[in-house]
């Protein structure tokens, strides 16, 4: 049995109060495992982003518990719960947010500066992941004169760089068409995901459902089943 | 901390177009300021020209008095009473007035004249042709050498003119540390000669130049002063009190603190807006490095630096225009008033910190507010 990196208990999330409250994520449970690569599914207001930003330690919730590698996340103060993030969480983005006025080498070693590594061996490691993601060449190119699907690879690279052990990656395939999305994704579950790192992707790209270890499926906030593979088969 | 430093700086001045606005903005803001601030301290050291060149330690003069240029005369016997004053140690009379001369050309041109003691010449100006001695001489005058030395037809020693019928003869050229404020040029002479050659009232003295024993009887002699009812001033206080004069009680100070005030609204609308403008272009940017990872006070360093980085370059770009223009202003304007102090520096610097200051607080605002929950959301 693989080791346990994230276990949600009992989460739930509202906006609003009395006549305008929204419960976006009701009463949920479920625990993503190192070595896998977790998809949080479901039609749009469903609550996927909701719940992906209280497992990041994102958006506090309203009850329950978040507990990663042992830590109850939630427990901790604003700054200890930045650094947590920091050091244990690589996040990939729908839109990438890369600095258009970076490089891209200065983008990707962005979470190694933020830990207050020297900038020169920070730019060095960057350069490395990027030539894991097949984008050294471009090092010294700013990210917006590259294609979606290279943006989406940089976004990869950032997230990694700093070596943590859960990757959260928001509708990673929404700006890219199908190909490119599934060649990230591919590349993804190829390179990226070994057992000491937990994935956990949020999409409702059902083409990619192939490279999902586990599936999580949600609808109007609330968890409606978890299973390997294709949900829809259940 | 310095990569986060970097980060903020690359961000800032790779930013082209917005960084060029930001500076622009300040820079010129900056130039108005120094430059009003500068004509202003100019027009005040000027107005305060006679007393900076004859340089006596105390005037005594009517209490009246609110300007040098303006004078009341004071009784001989004034001169009399204080030289009987304890702690004084010489006292002599000094005559200021102004006169129309008639140049060897025909052309009138007026003309600040000052009469010096005559025994002790006291307050007269170093002389860069002619001898002193020659003062004494029929019909003699210095000419003044200073921006409105041209007004005179740029005499040389032995140049002549006319002044109320009497021949005058420039038997010196002298220079002084300040030229005046009212585009006359200077002449000086002898005390008995002013009074010989320029009509005047029953008194006589326009000021009289006290010297102390020490300075510990400035007090005391100041005091006596005021018991015979005139006013003695030191040259400091004299210098304020001109200088008080046209700050309060003209429009200049007024028109010079508006434009000032102008320029420092003009710097902070600009900057303000321009860098508002480039945290809410970055904002999500910002949300994005808060979701990863980065602290509160990380994100404010980086602004709290982007806004001083560029509010010190446009200070030190605005400092270094403002002196190449009066620089140059002062090459082809040489009656061009315009003084670059510290306080001038000063006071920009501290309007250039508010700009930051205020720029910084909206943008801080505005990021801390941007939740990274927000970013997720899109």
């Amino acid at each position: 049995m693989a080791e346990t990196a994230i276990q949600a208990v009992g989460l739930n999330k509202w906006f609003g109060e009395g006549e305008a409250k929204t419960h976006a994520v009701k009463d949920m449970s479920f625990e993503a495992y190192f070595g896998e690569i977790l998809y949080v599914v479901g039609p749009s207001g469903s609550g996927k982003t909701t719940m992906l930003s209280m497992i990041s330690g994102i958006l506090r919730p309203n009850s329950g518990t978040v507990t990663i590698e042992g830590s109850d996340i939630w427990s901790l103060g604003n700054d200890a719960l930045a650094e947590f993030r920091l050091q244990k969480i690589g996040f990939v983005f729908q839109d990438f947010h890369l600095f258009p006025r970076l490089t891209t080498a200065e983008n990707v070693a962005i979470p190694l500066i933020l830990q207050k590594r020297n900038w020169n061996a920070a730019l060095k490691e960057a350069e490395a992941d990027l030539e894991i993601v097949g984008l050294k060449e471009r090092a010294q190119l700013p990210p917006v004169k590259m294609s979606g699907g290279e943006q989406q690879r940089v976004a990869i690279a950032r997230a990694i760089v700093s070596r943590p052990d859960i990757l959260i990656l928001d509708e990673p395939t929404a700006s890219l068409d199908g190909d490119t999305g599934r060649n990230i994704v591919k590349f993804v579950r190829e390179h990226i995901l070994s057992d000491q790192r937990c994935i956990v992707i949020v999409t409702h790209d059902s083409r990619i459902f192939e490279f999902a270890d586990r599936i999580v499926k949600m609808e109007d906030g609330r968890l409606m089943g978890i299973g390997r593979q294709n949900l829809d088969a259940q | 901390m310095g990569g986060i430093l970097h980060i903020a700086y690359k961000l800032l001045v790779n930013d082209r177009a917005k960084y060029a606005a930001l500076l622009v903005g300040i820079s010129f803001a900056v130039f108005l300021m120094i430059e009003m601030t500068s004509l202003f301290a100019g027009i005040l050291t000027r107005s305060s020209a006679t007393v900076i060149n004859i340089g006596a330690s105390i005037w005594v003069m009517d209490p009246a008095i609110q300007t040098v240029a303006n004078t009341i005369p004071l009784p001989d016997y004034v001169l009399d009473e204080v030289r009987s004053i304890p702690g004084v140690k010489y006292a002599v009379p000094l005559y200021s007035g102004a006169a129309l001369l008639k140049l060897p050309d025909g052309l009138y041109q007026a003309a600040n004249i000052i009469g010096l003691d005559d025994t002790s010449l006291f307050g007269r100006p170093a002389l860069d042709g002619g001898n002193i001695q020659d003062i004494f001489a029929e019909n003699a005058f210095i000419a003044v050498k200073d921006s409105e030395f041209y007004k005179l037809e740029s005499p040389k020693v032995g140049a002549e003119f006319e002044l109320n019928d009497h021949r005058g003869v420039i038997v010196g050229i002298a220079h002084v540390a300040s030229s005046g404020l009212f585009g006359v040029p200077t002449l000086y002479t002898t005390y008995n000669r002013a009074l010989q050659y320029i009509p005047s009232t029953r008194f006589t003295i326009s000021y009289l130049l006290v010297e102390p024993k020490s300075l510990a009887d400035v007090a005391s002699i100041k005091q006596q002063v005021t018991a015979a009812g005139y006013l003695a001033l030191t040259k400091d206080e004299f210098v304020k009190k001109i200088s008080d004069f046209y700050k309060y009680k003209t429009g200049i100070g007024t028109n010079m603190l508006i434009m000032t005030v102008i320029s420092f609204i003009i710097g902070l609308s600009i900057s303000g807006q321009t860098f508002y403008t480039f945290v809410i272009e970055n904002l999500e940017k910002f949300g994005a490095l808060k979701a990863i990872g980065a602290k509160g006070r990380e994100l404010i360093l980086m602004i709290l630096f982007q806004a001083t980085f560029v509010s010190l370059t446009g200070y030190g770009v605005g400092v270094g225009l403002c002196a190449l223009i009066i620089w140059m202003a002062k090459l082809y304007l040489p009656d061009y008033a315009a003084t670059i102090t510290f306080s001038n520096l000063g006071l920009a610097f501290v309007m250039v910190v508010v700009i930051a200051a205020i720029s910084c607080y909206v943008g801080v605002r505005k990021v801390l507010r941007i939740e990274p929950f927000d970013i997720f959301r899109g």
